[in-house]
């Protein structure tokens, strides 16, 4: 949390929304952006189609392996019905994201005993770190689906990561792979200064928070 | 985009992109929530202001760095939204942030009718170092709307440090009444009035990324505004010939 202590109201501010009804899924600092779904990576979007995209696992794991879209898509479907929150203070309630869970992924690659943290990267180049709890028992997928629809290329598409109970920015679009690592390693955002982790309810935004 | 796929042997980024940062920022600045004091508010257009804030504990910023707002009701209720930096750093400990209106807006919408000077909200930062400008190379600024606010902050240190290095603007607005901070362009700047040209394209950009246009060692593009500017004028400086991991966009949602 941030450090500050001593509450000082703006004057004439009431806000839209009272905090008597603030909808309970809402975390603290995140306002409901509704129908709108901002953009925000920091890279041109890249012009990547299925038959380009790959995803490898490897690192500290018994098999590294890369999957092309045919072979990850034979395995088990699974979905994410939810929320997501942004760290510039957007959420959005009750989306659908089709793919395949992290855990099946990672089960074909088998972490070894050693592994504590993972850095995802994407196809632009762009890293997030991620401990390896964060990512495994049904918390992340690998998704390709946005509501009924293929993900669109400015959210990720062909496939991203979701990681949906942090910041969105550690749900890396345009997924490249997986690195299993046993120390943490921070990533693009977390060198420019965000938070290692990124719990929305804490309001784990910047490091120092 | 899948030429060089990542080995086991070691971690490779998979295409050239991995724009690094520019500048390591204060982790204290940035977890800091600080009082600011509305010292001036100034229409930009009908429907843009500049607010100047006396920051007093501000630590200083580089320009295209943002911060993050935050205003709260007497019953505790926050709304907080990020804003970039319109003015240079000039060590003062003011710093000015310029809003537009938009409609129906939780925090613009309180600043621009409600807000009036000698009012205090807090801001937290400066914030991110990926689309901060240290002033050390050549820079093409390509913005809409209120995009041109980080951009203006480069513009307005590039003068006031009488540096020297290209720096070029091309600023996207519907009309000359748009046009937000229109009377301190100068050559640096092209503006591309939307409603009577159309938008931004190649021909506009030309003139920059010829053989001809590129000052040495190539441009650093910062591209900024919302998401779909971004997209369009990102495409449109990959299309001729700007190197991908030399393109820096703030998408304002
Ligand atoms: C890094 C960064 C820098 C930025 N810099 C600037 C800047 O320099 N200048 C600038 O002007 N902006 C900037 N922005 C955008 C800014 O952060 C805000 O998004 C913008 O000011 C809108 O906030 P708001 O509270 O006024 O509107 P919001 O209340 O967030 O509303 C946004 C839109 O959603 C609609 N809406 C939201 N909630 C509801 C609801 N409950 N019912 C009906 N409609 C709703 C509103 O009508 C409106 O159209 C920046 C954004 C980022 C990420």
């Amino acid at each position: 949390m941030s450090r500050y202590t001593d509450f000082a109201p703006t004057r004439g501010f009431t806000g839209r929304a009272r905090a008597a009804d603030r909808d309970p899924r809402l975390p603290p600092g995140q306002y409901d952006a509704r129908d709108g779904w901002p953009v925000l990576s920091a890279e041109v979007t890249p012009q990547l189609t299925a038959a380009d995209w790959t995803f490898r696992v490897d690192g500290l794991v018994t098999t590294p392996h890369t999957w092309t879209w045919d072979e990850a898509h034979a395995l088990p479907a699974s979905e994410y019905r939810g929320d997501i929150h942004c760290v510039t203070s957007w959420s959005k309630f009750g989306v659908r994201f089709g793919g395949v869970s992290l855990d099946a992924f990672l089960a074909a690659a088998g972490p070894l005993p050693g592994a504590t943290h993972v850095v995802a990267y994407s196809h632009t180049g762009y890293t997030t770190n991620l401990p390896l709890a964060d990512v495994t028992g049904g918390k992340a997928w690998i998704v390709w689906e946005y509501e009924e629809g293929p993900l669109p290329a400015e959210h990720g598409g062909p496939a991203r990561l979701i990681v949906p109970h942090l910041y969105f920015w550690k749900s890396a679009k345009w997924v490249a792979g997986l690195r299993l690592l046993d120390h943490d390693e921070p990533g693009f955002w977390e060198q420019n200064g965000y938070h290692h982790r990124g719990d929305p309810w804490a309001e784990e935004r910047y490091s120092g928070d | 985009m899948t030429d060089a796929l990542p080995t086991s042997e070691g971690f490779v980024p998979p295409s050239r992109f991995a724009v690094p940062g520019r500048i390591a920022v204060s982790n204290r600045a940035a977890a800091t929530w600080q009082r600011a004091t509305v010292l001036e508010i100034r229409a930009e257009t009908p429907a843009v202001s500049t607010f100047r804030l006396k920051v007093p504990e501000w630590q200083g910023h580089l320009p295209g760095q943002h911060l993050m707002l935050r205003l709260t009701a007497e019953d505790g209720y926050v709304a907080q939204r990020h804003y970039s930096i319109a003015s240079a750093p000039d060590g003062s400990g003011e710093i000015e942030l310029t809003l537009d209106h938009v409609p129906g807006g939780e925090v613009s919408g309180h600043l621009h009718t409600v807000a009036r000077v000698g009012d205090t909200v807090e801001v937290r930062g400066p914030l991110s170092g990926f689309f901060a400008w240290p002033g050390d190379r050549p820079a093409l600024l390509l913005g809409a709307g209120s995009g041109v606010v980080p951009l203006m902050s480069m513009v307005r240190h590039h003068r006031a440090a009488g540096l020297d290095l290209p720096l070029r603007l091309v600023v996207s607005a519907r009309t000359r009444q748009d046009l937000i901070y229109a009377a301190e362009y100068a050559e640096e700047t092209t503006a591309v009035l939307t409603r009577t040209e159309g938008r931004l394209n190649a021909a506009h950009l030309a003139p920059f990324l010829g053989a001809d246009g590129q000052p040495e060692g190539g441009w650093e593009a910062y591209v900024c505004g919302s998401n779909g500017f971004a997209e369009h004028a990102s495409r449109l400086l990959v299309a001729g010939g700007q190197p991908v991991d030399r393109i820096r966009i703030e998408r304002f949602g």
